[in-house]
C-alpha cells in the first residue's frame, strides 16, 4: 500500500527532550534517543500509556516545542516553528468558536492569501466531502463532538499540507462515533494520499487504522518497538489475526503501563 | 411540566367518527410538542401578575401615605397625631401628582406651528426630551473617549508584558480614585459645561474597559493560539482574527460595566458643572422645592439607564452569538 521513497517525509534523528522545573532542580526526560523515518503516504500510529512522551514527540514534529537535542526534518526542511505544512488536529478540537464552520475551514486559506474564488470552491468541496454542507453557517457550539472533529479535519485538509498530525483526535468521542470517524479518516487518507501521524492510547484503534505502530516506553520515552500492520483494509476487529496483534500489543503497552503505575505509587509515597 | 393542564385539547376524547379518530391520532405527537413549547406563553398572565404585584402594592402604599385626600377620610380625620406623622405632599408627593408633573415635564412648551419644523420634532421639544438627549449625548461622547483610549491600551498591555510593566504601576495608583473625586480638578481645568462632564464620564468608563480588556487578552485559551499558529497565523493577523475575538466576551463585559459607571458620572457631572441634562434638572427642581419634578426626573434617569443597559445587552448577545452562554442569556 505505501510507496517508500528514498527521502522520508518526516525524519527524526536522535531527538531528546528534557523538561526542567523553573528552579532547574527537577528534571523529566520525556524523550530519549528517538530515531524515526516516516515515509510519504504512510499512516503511522504512536502508541503508549500516558506520560510516555507521545504527545511531546508530536508537538516537536509540529514545531510547538523544540527538542533539547537532535534533529527534526519535515517535508525537506528542518522544523523550527509550527507551520501549515504540518497541519494538526487536536483532541480538544480547537475550532475557533467565533467563526462559523465555513470560516473555520477557510481560515488557513485566507491566511495564505489565496484568491477568494479558489477559497470558496475549495471550502465548499471539502464541506461536501465531509457531509458538513448543512452546517456551514453554524457556530462550533452547535455541533456535536464528532462533527467538530470533522470540521477540524476539514480545516487541516484545506491547507493541502502533505502531513497531518493528530493528537488523540477521537479520544473524547463515544465508541460508535469514533469508529465512524476512523472509517472516514481512512477514506480521506486514501483519497487525498496524505502522510498521517496519529497519537493514541487506543490499542484497537491503532491496529484498525495504522500501517505501522510505534510503541513507546514510559519515561524516558523511547521507541520500544515498531509494529507493521499488514492486514488488508477494511480490517475486521473480530478476526483472529487482528486479535493476535492486539494481544501482543497489549502485552507491550501493559509493561509500560505497569512501570507508569509503579512510578506514580512511588511519587505518592515520597510526598 | 404540566402539559396535561396546559393543553386540554390534546386530551379531548375522540368522537365515534372513524376519520376523526384517525385525524386526532395523527395530530397527537405535534399536539404534545406544541403543549410543551407554548407552556411559558400560556403562563404569561400569571407570571405578569407576579412581577407586577410588588410594584403595584408599593405604589398603592405610597399613594395612601402621601395623598392629601386620605387625610380627610373619616377614619383618619379625628386622629391628628396620626395625620401629623404622614409626610406632607411637599416632601413626598403622591404618585399621581408625580405622573402629572412628568407628563407636563415632557410636553412641548410652545403650541405647534408648522413653520417651526416637523410635528415629531415639536412633539419631542419638551424640557424632558432636551434633558434626556443632553445627558445621553454626554454619556455617549464620554464613553467613546474613555473606552476608545482604554481599548487599545488594554490590548497592548494584555499582549505585551513590557507594556504592562510600564503602565501598570501608574494605573494601579489612579484606579482606586473614584471619578467623582476628580470633580474639583475637572472644573478647575475645564471650567463649566460639557468638557468637565466628558472628562469625568470618560474617566468612569476608562478603567472597567481597560481592566477587562487586559484580562481578556491574557486569558485567551492557549489552544486557539496553537491552532492559529499551526494554520499559519502570525503577527497582526493572529492578533486581529484570533486574540481580539477570543477576548471579546471580557471586553464587552468591561464595556457594559463602563457604560454603567459613565451613566453615574453623567448625573454627577450635570449636578455640578452644566445647566441642562437630567442631573442638572433634578438639582434645579430642589431649589424650587418641586419634589414631584425631582422624582419625575429620577424616574427618567432610571428609564434612560435601563434603556442603555438593554441596548448593551442586545449588542452583547449579537456580538457573542457564537458564545456558549449566549442562548441562555437571550431567553431570560
Amino acid at each position: 500500500m505505501t510507496t517508500k521513497r528514498a527521502t522520508p517525509r518526516i525524519e527524526v534523528v536522535g531527538v531528546q527532550k528534557v523538561f526542567r522545573s523553573r528552579d532547574g532542580r527537577e528534571v523529566v526526560q520525556a524523550l530519549r534517543d528517538i530515531n524515526l523515518e516516516i515515509f510519504d503516504g504512510e499512516f503511522i500510529c504512536i502508541l503508549g500509556p500516558s506520560g510516555c512522551g507521545k504527545s511531546t514527540l508530536l508537538n516537536a514534529i509540529a514545531g510547538f516545542s523544540r527538542p533539547t537535542a537532535g534533529r527534526l526534518v519535515a517535508n525537506g526542511r528542518v522544523v523550527t516553528a509550527p507551520g501549515p505544512d504540518r497541519a494538526m488536529v487536536f483532541q480538544e478540537y480547537a475550532l475557533f468558536p467565533w467563526m462559523t464552520v465555513w470560516d473555520n475551514v477557510a481560515f488557513g486559506l485566507q491566511l495564505a492569501c489565496k484568491p477568494k474564488a479558489e477559497i470558496r470552491a475549495k471550502v465548499d468541496a471539502l464541506l461536501a466531502k465531509l457531509a458538513l454542507t448543512d452546517f456551514r453557517d453554524r457556530f462550533p457550539k452547535d455541533l456535536s463532538g464528532g462533527m467538530k472533529q470533522r470540521v477540524a479535519i476539514a480545516r487541516c485538509l484545506a491547507l493541502d499540507s502533505p502531513t497531518l498530525l493528530m493528537d488523540e483526535p477521537f479520544g473524547a468521542l463515544d465508541a460508535l462515533t469514533r469508529r465512524s470517524l476512523q472509517d472516514e479518516l481512512l477514506r480521506i487518507w486514501q483519497d487525498f494520499r496524505r502522510t498521517i501521524v496519529f497519537v493514541t492510547h487506543g490499542i484497537d484503534e491503532s491496529i484498525y487504522i495504522a500501517d505501522r505502530i510505534i510503541v513507546m516506553t514510559y519515561r524516558p520515552g523511547t521507541i520500544k518497538q515498531i509494529v507493521p500492520i499488514t492486514l488488508p483494509r477494511p480490517r475486521d476487529p473480530s478476526s483472529p489475526e487482528f486479535n493476535a496483534i492486539e494481544r501482543e500489543l497489549t502485552r507491550l503497552v501493559m509493561e509500560e503501563q505497569l512501570r507508569h503505575q509503579k512510578d506514580e505509587a512511588r511519587a505518592t509515597a515520597g510526598h | 411540566m404540566n402539559s396535561v393542564t396546559a393543553n386540554p385539547s390534546a386530551q379531548t376524547p375522540a368522537t365515534t367518527d372513524a376519520t376523526a379518530v384517525a385525524a386526532s391520532n395523527a395530530q397527537q405527537p405535534p399536539a404534545v410538542a406544541t403543549a410543551r413549547v407554548s407552556l411559558p406563553w400560556q403562563n404569561a398572565p400569571a407570571k405578569l401578575a407576579q412581577s407586577l404585584a410588588v410594584p403595584l402594592l408599593m405604589l398603592l402604599l405610597w399613594q395612601f401615605i402621601s395623598d392629601p385626600r386620605v387625610k380627610e377620610w373619616p377614619l383618619l380625620k379625628h386622629h391628628p397625631a396620626l395625620i401629623a406623622r404622614l409626610p406632607s405632599a411637599q416632601i413626598l408627593p403622591p404618585p399621581t401628582q408625580v405622573l402629572r408633573k412628568w407628563i407636563e415635564y415632557s410636553e412641548p412648551t410652545q403650541p405647534y406651528s408648522a413653520e417651526q419644523g416637523s410635528y415629531v420634532r415639536w412633539l419631542f421639544s419638551g424640557e424632558l426630551w432636551d434633558d434626556a438627549f443632553a445627558s445621553l449625548q454626554r454619556v455617549v461622547v464620554g464613553f467613546i473617549i474613555g473606552a476608545g483610549l482604554a481599548l487599545p491600551l488594554g490590548l497592548f498591555m494584555g499582549a505585551s508584558d513590557t507594556v504592562y510593566r510600564f503602565f501598570n504601576p501608574l494605573l494601579q495608583v489612579l484606579r482606586p480614585i473614584p471619578p467623582i473625586a476628580y470633580i474639583p480638578l475637572s472644573i478647575l481645568w475645564f471650567g463649566l459645561g460639557n468638557k468637565p462632564a466628558w472628562f469625568l464620564i470618560s474617566l468612569g468608563a476608562f478603567f472597567p474597559v481597560l481592566v477587562n480588556t487586559i484580562s481578556g487578552v491574557r486569558n485567551v485559551d492557549g489552544i486557539f493560539l496553537r491552532a492559529a499558529r499551526n494554520l499559519g497565523a502570525r503577527g497582526f493577523t493572529l492578533f486581529w482574527r484570533v486574540i481580539l475575538p477570543a477576548a471579546t466576551p471580557y471586553i464587552l463585559t468591561g464595556a457594559r460595566v463602563g457604560i454603567g459607571v459613565a451613566f453615574i458620572c453623567v448625573i454627577v457631572a450635570e449636578m455640578v458643572a452644566t445647566n441642562n441634562g437630567l442631573g442638572w434638572r433634578i438639582t434645579e427642581a430642589r431649589e424650587f422645592f418641586w419634589s414631584d419634578k425631582i422624582i419625575a426626573g429620577m424616574i427618567s434617569i432610571g428609564l434612560l439607564g435601563l434603556g442603555l443597559d438593554t441596548l448593551m445587552d442586545r449588542l452583547n448577545s449579537y456580538l457573542l452569538r457564537w458564545h456558549r452562554g449566549a442562548d441562555a442569556g437571550a431567553n431570560n
